[in-house]
């Protein structure tokens, strides 16, 4: 049985399947026997009972949001299906191999999930910097017309579906789904109040489903080989693989599809060829820039999205970013402060008015000029910034690596004060 | 200066003025764009995009244009242009180097990169060399870690940057210009 459905024709060292070569290796093969043997529903309990959580960085059970979609005659006619293709998080390089290496597999998904919620119009909304995803996005659409996958009563199913590519130009901040559909209607995006949910009330108030790339390149897996081997595939209490990526200080960089479920060890070490030399593993960040620090005693844990829970970080995007003994954690926050502060929509005062505090206080202390009330101006903000505080997640994500910094590397900080300078700049 | 426009943007006539015409090339491609969106308005980044691949950057009069020909108010669609990093309100270079500087970038030594396109360049973030070849703008994550530091530059990802890189791409890319010209 396949063991890597996300990644099985991906090779970067030649150009991705074009649609015949996609169908060859047994790709839509799912989508047409799902049009003749299926009706949305049993789509729906299918994926459902598979387990697949959103790999978008929150987790959330795919088919339990889908469920929320209004169904039957009553329903809107008009739904829509979005694929957040915006990956932006920082230390997060995953979905850019799948649209780069297998785009048809992106659009099998999509097919999928616009059947599920019977959406015949579905946006894809990618970064404006993944150029070459675009390219490889717009032949593959052609390609799925000419054979007939796209357009109306495809395979005589009676289901329409159109796929139209929205490049946007670069702004953290559409990540979050309501203000990506703010941008795709041609606003500001910034994010909605919810509720209302977008499966209700989304694009030009119609239901509407926002799916990351990843998420929805599971789902010709599920359908094609059903639950059991889905659920299989993982070697702990999460179902499938997952792709995880590791940057930073190591020997081999680089973005692997493996069982959720795989230790942490066996990541870094194993597949990311461990520290390079003259450099100690001091912590990471397990999923993008607004996880948790971990540190080097809990690489044994598994990569699961409970397991990560309970160590006190989040799994997200399932890509690390390695934090070396010769790079300052100060620094590295300060980074990613700067980031936060800069991607802030600014449409609330705790977000927009503290993160530029923040970034502020930590490049002062990188220059030397740190003093010691500012360790509890930065511990404050924890709080003003944290969950329930602001209008979205950006802000509680920008905190999760400033808290854990300041609790396992809290000497880190303070050894700026005392010494009026950043050790590591010596 | 904010009371100055909208009065002009109220008085429509004054605002046609002021537009510049938009090319066939422009309106043929914004007019697809409309044809895959139920409104208008959500026209106007993508609109904005396609006058920029033909003029450079986003001029008042070129923002002018786009609002009236998307029906919308100007301030809206500058308040979108704004919004977005990849939308120039002012001229750039001709190549324009968008450069990562986010956490991965950074702990694979960016910030030496871009004091080496400082020492050599003499631009830093936001600014244009004197001859209007290249232009420095910082830019969130470009989602290609393992391969840091990277920058994107002429539809190129550019990976693994090294100030001999650097130096490499820079006479390329003047060069080129060069030939063009």
């Amino acid at each position: 049985m396949i063991t890597r459905p996300l990644t099985k024709n991906i090779d970067m060292q030649r150009a991705p399947f074009d649609c015949a070569q996609y169908q060859e290796s047994g790709g839509y093969a799912g989508v047409t026997r799902m049009y003749r043997n299926m009706a949305p529903a049993d789509v729906l309990e299918l994926v459902k009972s598979s387990g697949l959580k959103g790999r978008g960085g929150a987790g959330f059970p795919t088919g339990l949001k889908w469920s929320f979609v209004p169904m039957g005659d009553d329903a809107p006619k008009t739904k829509y299906l979005v694929v957040n293709a915006d990956e932006m998080e920082p230390g997060t390089f995953k979905d850019r191999l799948l649209l780069e290496g297998d785009p048809h597999l992106l659009l099998e998904g999509m097919m999928i999930a616009a059947y599920t919620i019977q959406a015949n119009t579905a946006y894809i909304f990618l970064r404006g910097e993944y150029l070459k995803a675009e390219t490889l996005l717009r032949q593959a659409i052609h390609e799925a017309h000419q054979q007939g996958l796209l357009g109306r009563d495809i395979l005589n199913s009676g289901f329409n579906l159109e796929i139209i590519l929205h490049t946007s130009a670069g702004r953290y901040i559409c990540g979050e789904e309501t203000a990506l559909l703010n941008a795709l209607e041609g606003k500001r995006a910034n994010p909605r109040a919810k509720p209302p949910f977008p499966q209700v009330s989304g694009l030009w108030g119609k239901p509407t489903i926002v799916n990351n790339v990843e998420t929805l390149c599971n789902l010709p897996g599920i359908v094609n080989y059903g639950v059991d081997w889905y659920k299989g595939l993982g070697l702990g209490n999460d179902a499938g693989t997952k792709l995880f990526g590791v940057s930073g200080r190591v020997n081999n960089p680089g973005c692997w599809e493996l069982p959720l479920g795989t230790p942490i060890r066996e990541l870094l070490e194993g597949h990311a060829g461990g520290m390079s030399e003259g450099y100690t593993l001091r912590g990471f960040l397990p999923g993008g820039g607004s996880t948790d620090f971990l540190l080097p005693t809990h690489l044994d844990l598994t990569l699961d999205y409970d397991v990560i829970g309970k160590a006190g970080s989040r799994l997200a995007t399932g890509t690390m970013i390695v934090l070396d003994d010769r790079t300052c954690p100060v620094g590295m926050v300060g980074n990613l402060m700067r980031f936060f502060s800069h991607e802030s929509c600014g449409w609330c005062t705790p977000c927009r008015d503290g993160l530029p505090w923040l970034d502020a206080i930590l490049a002062r202390m990188e220059e030397g000029g740190g003093r010691i009330e500012d360790m509890d101006i930065l511990h404050e903000h924890l709080d003003y910034l944290g969950p329930g505080r602001t209008f979205c997640a950006l802000a509680p994500g920008a905190m999760a690596p400033l808290g854990s910094a300041l609790r396992y590397f809290r000497e880190d900080f303070e050894s700026h004060i005392s010494a009026g300078a950043c050790p590591w700049h010596k | 200066m904010q009371m100055t426009t909208d009065a002009l943007i109220a008085t429509t006539g004054a605002a046609r003025t002021m537009a510049r015409p938009l090319s066939a090339e422009e309106k043929q491609e914004i007019d697809h764009e409309l044809t895959l969106y139920p409104d208008k308005r959500a026209v106007g980044l993508e609109a904005l995009k396609i006058v920029q691949k033909h003029q450079g950057w986003v001029s008042d009069e070129s923002m002018l244009a786009v609002a009236n020909y998307l029906e919308m108010s100007v301030h809206e669609l500058d308040g979108v242009a704004t919004f977005f990093n990849l939308i120039f309100r002012r001229p750039t270079g001709r190549n324009v180097m968008l450069f990562c500087n986010s956490v991965s970038c950074w702990i694979m030594g960016c910030d030496s990169i871009r004091l080496h396109l400082n020492n050599t360049l003499g631009i830093d973030y936001g600014e244009t060399t004197a001859d209007g070849e290249f232009t420095l703008i910082p830019v969130p994550c470009l989602g290609d870690c393992d391969k840091a530091p990277v920058m994107l530059m002429a539809g190129e990802q550019q990976r693994h940057l090294t100030p001999e890189k650097i130096d490499r791409l820079v006479a390329q890319h003047r060069l080129t210009g060069a030939t063009q010209k």
